[in-house]
């Protein structure tokens, strides 16, 4: 197979390469970096839930304090 | 309409796949056909990549600098986020063009480089220039200045590129051909196809890069106010920084 390839084909793909490696890299990066934004946005995600939650606990409690309340009264 | 709508749009969407399609296009012209130059044989192929990304390179440096004078113009830190990501990306692609050329230079020259060949020096200093770009706005910490002073640096190696171009192309080559515009460039009518298509899908490539880092760093800066919102200890930029600070709306 190596016969039928014309002269200095190594090199023409060593700088193909060259092009493809540096895209690469750099969609990685760009990648890696996405994905720590996605985390960032889960965890506020996450913390607004909780904070809904603990929030709707406090309410709750406190209409069950009135009612108890009213009750006694 | 969102900040994020009017400074990307829905241009990367169509830009991505558009520097997609042309890429590979200009590639496939390249390499099925085009002809096989006489004199160099098929390491003449590496014409189609390395010739583009050179001169994306520069193009991208011009525009680097056109933003930043529209920065210094309007004081928009938008601006002087399209002009450092244009001069970051052009590094990159500056990266493959010395890269591209030296294992040309290798192919043909029997050498890796030639310092003798000003086309090859000049295109070294550009790039040395711009690489203290980034140490430049590190350097700086205060926000606004950084963005100043590195806008007045973008204006004036982004005016040097062109005089530098001109310059070389005034000068007597050693042994790197002039290809564009030259009767001696040695582009057969068979090899234009894939070569302008080459430049133009390099162009593509370097806009879209420039959207889609700007878009990255936009949705950083937009995350980073809504944790602010939400009481949450984010500071508007992470710390001391090179990139610019972008404006979340």
């Amino acid at each position: 197979m190596t016969e039928t390839l014309p002269p200095n084909t190594g090199f023409v793909a060593a700088a193909y390469l060259v092009f493809v490696a540096l895209l690469l890299i750099y969609v990685t990066i760009m990648s890696i970096r996405a994905s720590r934004l996605e985390r960032e946005l889960d965890q506020l995600l996450r913390d607004e839930d909780e904070e809904v939650v603990v929030e709707a606990v406090a309410e709750e409690t406190v209409a069950e304090e009135t009612v108890a309340g009213e009750a006694g009264r | 309409m969102p900040t994020s709508k009017r400074l990307y749009g829905n241009r990367l969407a169509i830009l991505a796949p558009l520097a997609t399609v042309v890429v590979l296009a200009s590639l496939a012209l390249a390499f099925f056909q085009a002809p096989i130059e006489a004199d160099q044989g098929f390491s003449q192929k590496i014409i189609y990549i390395h010739v583009p990304l050179a001169i994306t390179t520069l193009i991208g440096f011009i525009y680097g600098g056109i933003c930043a004078i529209q920065y210094l113009r309007s004081g928009d830190p938008r601006d002087d986020l399209r002009s450092y990501t244009a001069i970051h990306q052009s590094l990159i692609f500056c990266i493959g063009a010395l890269l591209t050329g030296m294992i040309w230079a290798k192919a043909s020259w029997g050498q890796w480089w030639v310092w003798d060949e000003p086309t090859l020096v000049s295109f070294l200093i550009v790039f040395l220039l711009y690489c203290t770009y980034q140490p430049l706005r590190f350097s700086i910490e205060d926000p606004e200045r950084q963005s100043r002073y590195a806008a007045v640096f973008a204006v004036v190696a982004g005016a040097f590129v062109p005089l530098n171009f001109i310059a070389v192309r005034l000068a007597d080559p050693l042994i790197h051909p002039r290809v564009l515009g030259t009767a001696e460039g040695g582009l057969t009518n068979g090899m234009k196809p894939a070569f302008y298509l080459g430049i133009l899908g390099a162009l593509l490539l370097f806009f879209t890069l420039c959207r889609y880092e700007m878009a990255n760093k936009h949705t950083r800066a937009q995350l980073r106010a809504l944790r602010r919102r939400f009481g949450q200890d984010a500071p508007a930029r992470a710390g001391r920084s090179s990139a610019p600070e972008v404006p979340a709306r």
